[in-house]
């Protein structure tokens, strides 16, 4: 990673796993091709899930995960203390994720029903700025590794990231995907914001929204072409809520 | 001088969520000796309820980061069982080597990352970048290559958008296909390669006999992967409906996990089950891989999980290169009519880490009534719980035993078990 012969300045990074699946920090161990200059680029000091080693001195903690325990909220507050740079990373720690579905359901019938007479300690979701402040939010579930380490390139320079404005749509046209409203299917790419290159209506999947808005989305004309093409009030509702990042219109 | 011993892991390293190992040793007799997972609960199967069938295996997927092509492919059996559909013969194909990238990159990923660090007495792979390059090169092309198998087949190598109830929802590209396959023959050296580091290291010494359960394979037919019945190493037979047999999952009061068991008091899933019950359905390249690293049916050492993983490598590696011949020029239908009707079904699919069971019951319009997934590492944490007492027994009788080797060697158990404690916590 050197540029002119000069040595960059390699930042301490932690990675902390909350209420997750873990999928977003496994990205950062995917991206086979540019993983050995990835992990030289910074000095991964924390990172439980590969590694054994443990330090309490970080400059960027990479929080995944959503907030879901009060031993949770103790661990992330030791965290932010410590770290200069505290990143949300996936839509669990950004928005709550899908895990944020669960608090539309009753928490004690669900406690009931999966552990009997033995209820485990369990809060309603919350994401990590609900919890405490964060700098940076990289959402996506998974996050793109691309964005990960184009982001991570800025930190090391001291630069700004500034995420597209723009909704994914405009990644569907420069893939030259078929809109998928035009092949039936009801699709978020309109609202949602860019920066993942829409893998997913590339595979013939409509977008579900991990990423959130993006600046400025004009709702009511989405509703108002989702519900011309017939789709029912039940289904975009779900779609809208599943990664938690449109709460805005709920 | 008679050992004591106190050992406390809090959130152990390198394995996918949180547990503890808590050991205890009073002149030189074991106290206590505990795996507790401490994992928060998502409570998926109450998500699921009034969720629409086409969000299902969506959302089911986010159980795992590193199985959730695994538990996207049993949510779809559920649905496709509940509503009666049959898949074309080239969409079960095309997710069927989707797994099979899906093992690759989650066994390499725990061989490489998770597991060989402490065979080679480092903290983790990254100090390998400066001390044996040529080997991070090998990991890194083997799981690269799994992971590009799910990119191409999948959608993506993480959380799968390829895939529809009915069947898949994209034509892989012919080239891609082609790249695939000549990685794949290239890759066996590769394979090769770790096979010899492997079998360099020490596993250690340690058996506890236990029940190992899997899906069935086929008689003369397929090593299972999707779908049939449950054997077990007990002389267990069960058909896919009759999954709560062994899933008669019970609360402790330490764990956020529940614990199963089936003929004795705690049994095993995993690689190491899949090898015991259906060793002789392995390609002929993998039976000779388990040959040359000393593999025998039945083997009740949990460490050689991590050698019966790397069998199974060798395995898929073969079956992906036969199924990309097989699809690569087969243009028939990707995916079957889906209409959604009341009604329930089971999906049985042997995850990287063992059986994975989802059930479902929908109501007419196709919406969730009822939800169940049973996942492989619940079925294995009592089972490494049990493990775990009888190593602290066995090494506490060793002279010369230390806390920081008892430490070493407990960790090394729980991790052979690459389990995946999310998951067990849904």
């Amino acid at each position: 990673m050197k540029y002119l012969g000069i040595e960059p300045i390699r930042p301490r990074v932690a990675v902390f796993d909350f209420t997750c699946c873990e999928g977003c920090e496994l990205q950062l161990a995917n991206k086979e091709q540019t993983l050995a200059d990835f992990l030289q680029a910074v000095e991964i000091v924390n990172f439980r899930e590969i590694s054994s080693t443990r330090s309490d001195s970080y400059e960027i903690a990479l929080i995944e995960g959503s907030i879901t325990r009060s031993d949770e909220v103790d661990r992330l507050m030791r965290i932010r203390e410590r770290a200069r740079v505290l990143v949300a990373l996936g839509s669990c720690a950004c928005f709550g994720g899908v895990n944020r579905i669960k608090n539309s359901h009753d928490l004690l019938q669900a406690n009931r029903e999966v552990y009997g007479d033995h209820p485990k300690p369990t809060l309603p979701v919350r994401s990590v700025k609900e919890v405490v402040e964060v700098d940076l939010e990289i959402p996506g579930c998974p996050v793109s590794k691309d964005e990960v380490e184009r982001i991570v390139q800025h930190l090391i320079w001291d630069v700004p990231y500034h995420f597209p404005a723009y909704p994914v749509c405009l990644e569907c046209k420069q893939r030259f995907t078929v809109c998928m409203f035009e092949q039936g299917q009801l699709c978020l790419g309109p609202i949602t914001q860019a920066g993942c290159n829409a893998p997913c209506p590339a595979a013939g999947l409509g977008c579900w929204g991990c990423r959130g808005p993006a600046e400025e989305p004009n709702y009511d004309e989405f509703l108002a072409i989702a519900r011309r093409r017939g789709f029912q009030e039940r289904e975009i509702q779900e779609r809208l809520h599943f990664f938690g990042g449109f709460e805005v219109l709920r | 001088m008679k050992l004591n011993c106190n050992v406390d892991v809090h959130h152990l390293t390198r394995v996918e969520g949180h547990g503890n190992i808590h050991v205890r040793v009073k002149e030189g007799k074991l106290d206590e000796a505990r795996w507790d997972v401490v994992e928060t609960p998502r409570f998926f199967e109450v998500m699921l309820r009034g969720m629409h069938s086409s969000s299902a295996a969506l959302l089911t997927s986010r159980i795992c980061g590193i199985c959730s092509i695994s538990h996207c492919l049993t949510s779809l059996e559920a649905t496709e069982a509940a509503f009666g559909i049959d898949l074309p013969p080239l969409a079960h194909k095309l997710r069927m080597l989707a797994k099979h990238g899906e093992t690759l990159q989650s066994h390499y990923l725990h061989l490489f990352f998770l597991a060989a660090p402490d065979f080679l007495g480092l903290p983790s792979a990254i100090p390998l970048l400066q001390q044996k390059p040529e080997v991070v090169e090998i990991a890194r092309r083997l799981k690269g290559l799994g992971n590009r198998i799910c990119d191409v087949v999948a959608g993506r190598t993480t959380h799968p958008v390829a895939f529809s109830a009915g069947g898949v929802t994209m034509r892989p590209p012919r080239q891609q296909l082609l790249e695939l396959r000549d990685a794949l023959l290239r890759s066996q050296d590769d394979v090769a390669a770790t096979a010899a580091i492997f079998a360099g290291f020490e596993i250690p010494n340690f058996t506890r006999q236990t029940e190992f359960v899997s899906l069935e394979g086929e008689a003369g037919g397929e090593y299972p992967f999707i779908g049939r019945a449950m054997v077990s190493t007990d002389g267990v037979h069960k058909g896919r409906g009759d999954y709560l047999a062994m899933t008669n999952e019970f609360v402790d009061g330490n764990n956020t996990s529940k614990w199963c068991k089936l003929s004795r008091e705690a049994f095993a899933v995993g690689a190491m089950a899949r090898f015991n019950n259906s060793h002789a359905l392995l390609r002929p390249e993998a039976i000779e891989a388990a040959r040359q690293l000393g593999l025998e049916a039945v083997c009740h050492n949990p460490f050689m999980n991590n050698v019966a993983q790397l069998v199974e490598c060798v395995h898929c590696t073969h079956e992906a290169i036969r199924l990309i011949d097989e699809v690569v020029d087969d243009d028939g239908p990707l995916a079957a009519e889906v209409e959604p009707r009341a009604g329930s079904g089971v999906g049985a699919v042997e995850a990287p880490r063992g059986i994975l069971y989802h059930r479902y019951e929908y109501d007419e319009q196709g919406f969730i009534a009822r939800a169940d997934c049973v996942i492989p590492t619940t079925q294995n944490n009592l089972n490494i719980h049990l493990d775990l007492q009888a190593l602290v027994q066995q090494l506490a009788r060793e002279p010369g035993m230390t806390d920081t080797r008892i430490e070493l060697l407990c960790s090394m158990l729980v991790r052979a078990y690459d389990p995946c404690i999310s998951c067990s916590v849904h």
